[in-house]
């Protein structure tokens, strides 16, 4: 599944200038084009596509992001988001390893699909952090709504815990499929597995993405499931460990 | 003396000079916010009495009462009062809360006009007084020519303070604090004799009189705290005493003037002086300190205008501007940040948020970082302040300026400015296509020449007749400007204002352009599109199809940005043709107010797809929604025009969605002072904050009673979100708000 061009050249979706909640610290995110998931609840159809999008250099993706920054500060940086971005592992490597040279932060915001191997390593090499987007806890959930599975994501995590990567769990919650405890259980005993998970995020799933389904003419296969209200999400939140959640008191005057 | 116990340096003894003062005494605070205080009981009780009349006020349409009898001025009302035997500062315009003064200096018909509008009569008693006087407005439309009254008209200059007070002059108020007003008086005969020995000529006359007169208004100053029973003349003794003579001369100020925009300067630092000597010595607790200023801001918050329905459609939300500068740096290195740049904050937690005053942070790349965090969560909390570069500006104005209105940098006391107007930049456009004829009224307005004859547009033929035009409107502009400012020195000098200044000011003009963004997108359109224009049956050009993609303005794209920063460079070379009057320097902000929904109206169809009638976007802001590729793109684009250009301000309004600046409020906090270092970083000016959904405002224009209190920034000032007319509303809605991705 790995991209097998050598020259350093990625396919491009867009460049979002500005992310507050993709890594620490304000990022710019680039997104990439092309995804072999097929998650039932993706909301970026859009970059599912791996011919679509534009052919750009490191060097002009490097240009566009260092334009920002002097918004960075101590904690930002890039985001490297997709579409899957491990499908183009080597692009990504050169890019990142381009952003070291300038000081700044490197963030993989991925399924944990779509390479393996050496060129994994040599991509978690230049990582500083990953939000690793675990999208379903069973081998059969897996399987029945994406094109994914467990046993590769968990590989994913255990090569970015080697390489000391940062890693941000991430993990969408569906009414019906995922909003359970024993799945949220579930969820918390693979981070427990890896040194470097500083966090697991709940993200409520919702429905925004209709529109680009419509517009592309693909059905979106969950347009019956209800969207995830907020306080459900928090409180599934509750049975996350302190040590990985998220500080969110409420501001104090 | 024993006001001045414990005050550090001489030189500020010897002679005027506030910012040798704060230098030599300024207390750097570099904590956080948790010795703040909340309200007292006192303050409460009184809050909750102000509220309520500001409830009141906004159930009678806006203006709860208009005394119709006396003219405004330093001794005309009783004295006034919130709650005489509770509060802690005194003073107010009239003489009770909320009830405003007719000010017909500027102009009697426009008094006339506003009384009406809120069922009063001007009465006879002021009709007849100003029977054999000449106010500001009639000067003005004695020497006005036809070419200034048809540009008027056409609203290509809209906003010309021909009518009322100029404003954007800041007094320095806390002279009369530090020094009482005896020794003002004193120093400012000093410098009328001193001219004694000047050639006789007419600016030296002129000179003389407008001393005596401040001299004169001086006295009235004293006069007016006498009848609260203070006496002013002498130096401030304690913490109370400062803020009330600083006050005091504040009031004078909008007593006597109805100037668009009647700042404060940059009081807080200074007020900190005397609030920690008295907490030293065990005079005040913080609390009690905190209640002083608490009043003092409630006092602010009452200062009232009264002006016509036109007027409240360019500045919306009954604005007075009462700017405070907070924080910045010193020019040794310190920082300005005092424990009272907190109090003065702490305001919208103790009082609840308000527009006013309009708090503008001096932000620095060093200022601590304590203070960074507690202003960027008041901005998260309250949407109420607004940033300005002050690492810009301090190598411009050193590290005692204030900010008149939203953006206007001058030193406190001793710089001054003739402000006015907007000449309005698409619509320049539009008129250089049609060969100076108006695009709505089919009227000949500039100067006559064919109308564009080919069918497409054609860039660089566009920028030919557009450098004639732009000559001609600059031309235009500065004459009008040089006859309102001629007259308001003549018949409406700011006698308190201008005592509280240096004798010899510098002088800036202030010139301004609207519709920036619309006239870069319908440049880049001409140059990277095709655009065809679309006539009317006697061949004007009244529309245009645009074929094919051009880059717009918002994108951190340098094939468009580089327009606009052209646009303004073109701008300010025109008008620096045309000398001034008193020789003021010449400068230009991009800045709109809310005036941006005006100019819209009255500016055709524009090559970049924007129908005739629709707002413009404020200031320097890009088009609403063309900004594509989030938001430090948009903020890249503005922090490209160059303040050594637009020295009087770049005005940008910056809306984003809480979840979009972080999950939780720290990471909001954060992600905020990221924002607002690496927009500063790269020379950018000024940045209105909002911190908000979209859908809160919707829900705020349908039920506004659930949002009493609902305060957000436009361009350059905060305003009460209730007090927006439903068209300024919506308008505001349609802006970008940048949002997750």
């Amino acid at each position: 599944m790995c991209d097998k061009a050598t020259d350093k050249k990625g396919r491009i979706h867009s460049v979002m200038s500005m992310g507050g909640v993709d890594g620490p610290g304000i990022r710019c995110v680039v997104f990439l084009q092309g995804c072999p998931m097929r998650c039932a609840y993706c909301h970026n159809p859009d970059t599912w596509a791996n011919e679509a999008g534009e052919l750009l250099s490191v060097d002009r993706i490097a240009e566009k992001v260092l334009r920002y920054r002097t918004y960075f500060g101590k904690e930002g940086g890039i985001t490297v988001s997709g579409g899957e971005p491990l499908v183009q592992a080597s692009f990504v490597a050169g890019l990142f390893e381009r952003m070291h040279e300038e000081g700044v932060s490197t963030c993989l915001d991925t399924s944990g699909h779509g390479c393996s191997g050496e060129k994994l390593d040599d991509l978690l090499e230049k990582t500083d952090i990953t939000l690793c987007d675990v999208k379903f806890t069973t081998d059969d959930d897996y399987k029945r709504y994406s094109n994914g599975s467990l046993a590769t994501v968990m590989n994913f995590l255990e090569k970015a815990s080697k390489a000391r990567v940062r890693i941000w769990i991430r993990h969408v919650v569906v009414p019906g499929i995922t909003e359970n405890e024993d799945n949220i259980k579930r969820l918390i005993g693979i981070a427990e597995r890896y040194k470097g998970v500083e966090r697991i995020e709940l993200l409520p799933f919702h429905k925004m993405c209709i529109p680009k389904y419509d517009a592309l003419g693909i059905v979106f296969p969950l347009a019956d499931v209800p969207e995830c209200p907020p306080f459900v999400t928090e409180q599934l939140e509750e049975y996350i460990p302190a040590k990985y959640k998220l500080l969110k008191s409420k501001a104090d005057v | 003396m024993e006001a001045w116990n414990g005050f550090k340096g001489t030189k500020w003894q010897e002679t005027i000079d506030v910012r040798d003062f704060i230098i030599n005494n300024h207390i750097s605070y570099e904590g956080d916010g948790s010795f703040l205080e909340g309200a007292t009981e006192r303050t409460k009780k009184l809050s909750h009495k102000l509220d309520g009349l500001f409830e009141l006020e906004m159930r009678f349409g806006g203006v709860l009462d208009i005394d119709t009898q006396h003219v405004t001025s330093l001794l005309n009302y009783k004295p006034g009062y919130l709650d005489k035997e509770n509060e802690l500062i005194v003073g107010l315009q009239t003489d009770r809360p909320l009830r405003r003064g007719v000010n017909p200096f500027g102009g009697l018909n426009m008094t006339r006009k506003a009384c009406q509008a809120y069922g009063y009569e001007l009465s006879e008693k002021v009709e007849e007084e100003f029977l054999y006087r000449t106010t500001h407005n009639d000067g003005v439309f004695r020497v006005y020519n036809e070419e200034i009254r048809k540009a008027r008209h056409a609203g290509i200059i809209t906003g010309l303070p021909d009518a009322y007070g100029r404003g954007r002059i800041i007094g320095d108020y806390r002279r009369v604090a530090l020094y009482g007003v005896d020794r003002l008086i004193e120093e400012k005969k000093k410098d009328k004799e001193a001219l004694a020995s000047n050639p006789c000529d007419a600016e030296t006359i002129r000179r003389l009189e407008e001393l005596y007169q401040q001299i004169n208004f001086l006295g009235k100053l004293k006069d007016m705290a006498l009848l609260y029973e203070i006496d002013i003349s002498k130096p401030a003794t304690d913490s109370k005493e400062a803020v009330q003579w600083l006050y005091f001369g504040y009031l004078g100020a909008i007593k006597e003037q109805n100037g668009a925009a009647m700042s404060l300067g940059r009081v807080s630092t200074f007020l900190d002086i005397y609030f920690e000597r008295d907490i030293r010595e065990g005079k005040y607790t913080e609390s009690g300190i905190q209640e002083i200023i608490d009043d003092f801001v409630m006092k602010l918050r009452m200062a009232r205008h009264l002006r016509t329905p036109e007027y409240n459609e360019l500045f919306a939300g009954d604005p007075m501007w009462i700017t405070e500068s907070v924080g910045g740096m010193a020019l040794d290195g310190s920082t300005l940040v005092s424990k009272t740049s907190f109090r003065i904050l702490n305001t919208l937690y103790t009082l609840g948020p308000s527009a006013e005053p309009n708090l503008t942070v001096l932000w620095s790349k060093d200022l601590p970082k304590g203070f960074k965090d507690f202003c960027a969560k008041v901005s998260c909390d309250t949407h109420a302040i607004q940033y300005e570069n002050d690492d810009l500006m301090r190598p411009i104005y050193g590290d005692d300026y204030g900010i008149a209105c939203c953006v206007s940098a001058m030193r406190l006391g001793k710089d001054m400015q003739f402000f006015g107007a907007r000449a309005n930049l698409a619509k320049l456009l539009l008129m250089s296509l049609n060969g100076g004829k108006d695009e709505r009224y089919d009227m000949q307005i500039g100067p006559e020449m064919p109308v564009y004859e080919d069918e497409y547009l054609d860039y660089d033929k566009v920028m030919e007749r557009m450098s004639f035009y732009r000559d001609w409107l600059a031309s235009t502009y500065v004459k009008a400007m040089n006859m309102i400012h001629y007259m308001h020195d003549k018949y409406a000098y700011e006698k308190t204002q201008m005592a509280l200044h240096d004798t010899d000011v510098h002088r800036y003009m202030a010139f301004g352009v609207a519709g920036l963004s619309v006239l870069t997108d319908s440049l880049s359109a001409i140059k990277y599109a095709k655009v065809r224009t679309i006539r009317d049956e006697n061949g004007l050009i009244k529309d245009f199809e645009t074929i094919g993609e051009f880059p717009c303005y918002g994108n951190d794209d340098d094939r468009v940005d580089s327009i606009a920063v052209e646009q303004t460079e073109l701008f300010l070379e025109a008008l620096k043709k045309i000398p001034t009057y008193r020789n003021a320097e010449h400068t230009l902000s991009v800045l709109t107010i809310t005036s941006n929904v005006m100019y819209g109206k009255k500016t055709g169809n524009t090559p970049d797809g924007r129908r005739a009638g629709e707002p413009f976007a404020p200031g320097a802001n890009p088009m609403h929604g063309r900004d594509k590729n989030g938001a430090l793109a948009s903020l890249n684009s503005v922090s490209k025009l160059q303040y050594k250009t637009c020295k009087d301000g770049i005005s940008n309004t910056f809306s984003i969605v809480p979840t979009a600046l972080g999950h939780t409020w720290e990471e909001r906090r954060d992600n905020l002072e990221n924002i607002l270092d690496g927009y500063f970083a790269r020379g950018a000016h000024h940045l209105n904050v909002n911190v908000l959904d979209r859908q809160l405002l919707i829900d705020a224009m349908e039920n506004p009673e659930k949002y009493p209190t609902l305060t957000i920034r436009v361009s350059g000032y905060a305003v009460l979100f209730n007090k927006l007319t439903t068209e300024q509303k919506k308008e505001v809605i349609s802006r970008t708000f940048h949002e997750g991705i």
